[in-house]
This record gives structure tokens, sequence and C-alpha cells, in this order.
């Protein structure tokens, strides 16, 4: 099957002495370099200029909270069940009184952990959640010196209160497939 | 003083100053085509467009450590890149930059020295340039190093011998060995490229060569000997061997531009009757306009053409360019006479 009519014939046929000087093809060298010269040129400017994100792209983790403020997460645990690079690590609690308005059901994770440096960014863990607790979001895991940073803690990982993290998109793309 | 010798020493003082600022902005410049080339942007951070990029990579290169191996001769080793800086420097002597100045009444010609063996000078300053190389490769006691240094002296040799030649055929045409004069003589459409078409392909081949630029890098291949001639040298003593390059680069693109491409001509420049002061100095703009024409063109062959493999190298100078250049003289040795009517059968 033919796929495109740009293919040549490689014939090994003996140089004409033009040939052989290579003039012809080093000026024809010289024409594509020179039109490179004045192409559209392919650079992003990265701290001024950003290339586009799309919004359902798996970046660094998010762990929400419910509109009142309360965090989702129970530490089921299935999250790191479905891992597939086991990155992720948790200790369970059980809630106490008086902490209602921080924890939506008894049991919440006192400790949950991300490897931002084994994690895989699959998104395995927001289709195994069944509290809607954990998404991955458009942000970047910026880079740092220490290995160790890079173990997120609920420091990183939990949403603030009073800014949430707009996952609409992502979310909207979930249940659509 | 004499107001001449003022003139002289000023003049020679720009001049100076001139090709180290060319040679300068040759990197920027060369960063840029390189990147242009490959559809990057390449450095646009020290300044709008990059335009101190030149300044920050000299004060990096001479911030580095400097680093002077144990085992080398310390003597020989800070004197080669000396040899190459100098010898860079020295050709720019006999370029005529442009016809006269006429001030107070007096004649200033734009030329630091017209001495009447220009042509002889150049070669044989650049043939001490080689001994720069040679010096800081044998000096460093490494053998990448000493790899490089034989392989720049015997390209040079191999390459000198053809441009030699190819120079010969023009001096047969023009029958001066003064630059000035040989500019002189390109009046109007009178560019020696077209009466020495071959001489000038084998020159402008020869003057790659001589200026290590790619595709004759040989000496300094990273792929293959680590950094050649100057693996060793750090800080500015390897500035200076990089800095040479250019500033050869841009005395180089002159001689051509004199030799085969007018020099300070330019068509009609007679006939638009202008003072004569201003009749000049448009000369030196025209002059300096073929220069970077010529810069740019041996920046866009390196970032076109690959390398020569070594044998490939030594075949194209032994055994095609110099029996091209014997060809050459013998056709305008042929041609001349008989223009001349003494060709008797």
């Amino acid at each position: 099957m033919q796929l495109t009519n740009r293919s040549k014939v490689v014939v090994d046929k003996k140089m004409t002495l033009m040939e052989r000087s290579y003039l012809p093809a080093i000026l024809g060298g010289l024409a594509i370099t020179l039109k490179h010269f004045f192409r559209k040129k392919v650079t992003i400017r990265y701290p001024e200029e950003k290339r586009y994100i799309n919004p359902i792209w798996r970046g660094q983790h998010v762990l929400k909270r419910d509109e009142q403020g309360r965090e989702n997460c129970t530490a089921c645990g299935l999250c790191a069940v479905a891992c597939p690079a086991e990155a992720i690590t948790m200790t369970a609690a059980e809630r106490k009184k008086g902490e209602e308005h921080l924890y939506r059901e008894e049991k919440y994770a006192a400790v949950y952990e991300i490897n931002m440096l084994r994690c895989i960014f699959c998104g395995l863990c927001e289709e195994a959640c069944p509290k809607e607790a954990i998404f991955l979001t458009d942000r970047l895991v910026p880079s740092t010196f220490e290995r160790g940073d890079f173990i997120y803690g609920k420091d990183k990982l939990v949403e603030e209160i009073d800014k949430p993290i707009d996952i609409s998109k992502r979310l909207q793309a979930h249940r659509k497939f | 003083m004499d107001s001449y010798l003022i003139f002289k020493f000023i003049f020679a003082f720009a001049v100076f100053a001139i090709a180290l600022l060319i040679a300068t902005y040759s990197t920027y410049a060369e960063r840029k085509v390189a990147a242009f080339m490959q559809d990057r942007i390449g450095p646009d951070r020290a300044g709008p467009f990059g335009i101190l990029q030149p300044i920050a990579d000299a004060v990096k290169m001479f911030m580095k450590e400097e680093m002077i191996p144990a085992q080398s001769d310390k003597f020989l080793f800070i004197l080669g890149p000396c040899i190459a800086m100098l010898t860079a420097c020295m050709t720019s002597v006999v370029v005529p930059w442009g016809s006269s100045l006429i001030l107070n009444g007096r004649e200033f010609p734009l030329q630091i020295t017209d001495i009447n063996i220009g042509i002889l000078y150049v070669f044989a300053v650049v043939s001490i340039g080689v001994y720069g190389i040679m010096i800081g490769g044998w000096a460093s006691n490494n053998k990448y190093s000493l790899l490089g240094a034989i392989r720049a002296s015997s390209q040079m040799i191999s390459y000198e011998l053809a441009m030699g030649m190819s120079i010969i055929a023009l001096v047969m045409t023009t029958g001066t060995l003064s630059i000035r004069e040989i500019v002189d003589q390109q009046q109007g459409w009178h560019w020696n490229v077209f009466y020495q078409p071959l001489g000038f392909l084998l020159f402008i081949i020869c003057a790659f060569a001589e200026c290590n630029r790619t595709p004759f890098d040989l000496p300094e291949c990273e792929t293959e000997l680590v950094g050649g001639y100057h693996t060793e040298y750090s800080s500015m003593k390897l500035g200076f061997y990089l800095f040479a390059e250019y500033i050869n680069m841009f005395v180089s693109s002159a001689i051509i531009a004199s030799l085969y491409f007018g020099g300070y001509n330019f068509p009609f420049i007679s006939s638009l009757g202008l003072p004569h002061n201003v009749e000049a100095l448009l000369g030196v703009a025209i002059f300096f306009a073929k220069i970077f024409f010529f810069i740019f063109f041996f920046m866009w062959v390196r970032w076109t053409i690959p390398r020569f493999r070594y044998d490939q190298l030594m075949h194209l100078g032994w055994r095609v360019m110099i029996p091209l250049a014997i060809l050459n003289v013998l056709i305008t040795g042929v041609v001349s006479l008989w223009k001349h009517d003494l060709l008797k059968w």
C-alpha cells in the first residue's frame, strides 16, 4: 500500500562530477537552514508565557472538602489499594466529639501522604474514591532540592477552607466517561 | 605632535576596539543564528533581546577558576592563548577600511598601514597563529590536547598551500600585493569574484579551514577529542582562544570582502556626486555590510554542514584543493598572456 508520494527509490548509481563536488548539495542545505531562519519559532518563554494545559490535565492531587468545609476523606484506603505505584499511605483515626465541623464522617485520615516521585499521575485513586475526596488538578508539582520534600502530607494536599480548588472540569470529564 | 600621527594613533585604537567589539558580538550573533536556524529564539534574558549576553559571558569567563595543570609547561601554557590572541589582532592592520578622509585640507587614509606586501603580511601572521594552537595543545600535556594540536597544524599547513595558490592567481590578475591597490582596482562592478570565481571558491573554503570553523573544526571537535587543543584551558585563557577564533573570522571576512568583493567600493557610488568625506564614510559602511554578510555566511555554513572525517579533510586538501588551485593559476596565466597578445604558438 502506498501511504505517501514522498518516497524516493535509492539508486546506487555513479555520481556525476557536479554531484561529486557536493556544491549543489551544500547550496541545498544552505537553502534549508535559511528557510528555518525565517520560520516561526517554537520556543515558549516560560515564566512569562505558559503552554496550554488541558482542563482535564492530571497534575498535583487535592483532597477536597464539602460545602461546609469538612474533609471528605474517610481513610477507607481504596485509593491506596488502587494505586499502581504504591505512592499513597494513610493512617485512619476516629472522629472525637466536637470535631464534627472538621470531618464529614466518623472516620478520617490522620495522616495522608502521597509520594510525588512515585506517583505516575494515572488518576486511579480518583476513580477508586467513593467519597469524591481526592482529585487530580491542573497544577504542576514544583521541583525541590530534597527527595523528602516530594512526600506531600495533608498540609499540602488538603485544600484550604477559604480557597477551594476548582475541579469542576475534571469532575465533568470523570462523570462523562 | 604631528596631526597625521595623532590621526593614525586614534585610528589604530578605533580599529582595534571595533575588531574586539565585533568579535564580542559575533559570539552573540552566533548563538542567535544557531537558535534561529534551529527554530529557537536563543539568548533573550540579559537585556532586550539578550543584547547584554556577551558581557554576561565575559564576566562569567573572568570569574571562573583558573586552572593550570601541574604536569603542564606553565610558560608555554600561558604563551599559547597569548599568541592566538595577538596574531588574531595583528591581521587587521593592513585591511583598508575606507578610501580616505580629508580634514583641514590633509588627506588621511582609512587604513592603519598600506604596506606593499599586504597579502603576504596577512599570510605570515595567520601562519604564526597556528603556533598558538600548537603550543597550547603541546604544553597542556594531555593526549586529547596534543591530538587536537596535531590536527590543527596539519590542517592549517594543508590548506595554507591551496589558499596561497588561489591568491597567486589573484595577484597575477591584479599585479599587486597591496590590499589597497587591489581594492582600488575593483571599482564599479569589476569585483575580482567575477574574474576569479574558482579562486574565490578555493579561498573561502581555505578561509573556513584556517579559522577552524565547521566543517573544518576538527582541532576542537567535542565528540572525538573532548575539547581539542583547549581541553585543559579554563577561565579567560579559554576565553582568549574562543575569542581569537571570532576575531579571525571577522578579519578573514574583511579580507574576503576586500580581495574579492570590492572592499569599500560600491557600484554607482561615484555617480552619486557626494562630497569626498561622505563618500568615504559610506564606503566604510558598505565595507562593514559586506563583512557582516560574510560573518553571517560563516555561521550559516556552520549550522548547515556537518564536520569532515579526518581522512576526508586531508583528501579534500591535498587531492582536490591543491590541484584545482594549480589549475586556476595555469588558466589565469594563459588568459593573461592571451590578453596581452603574448601567447605565441
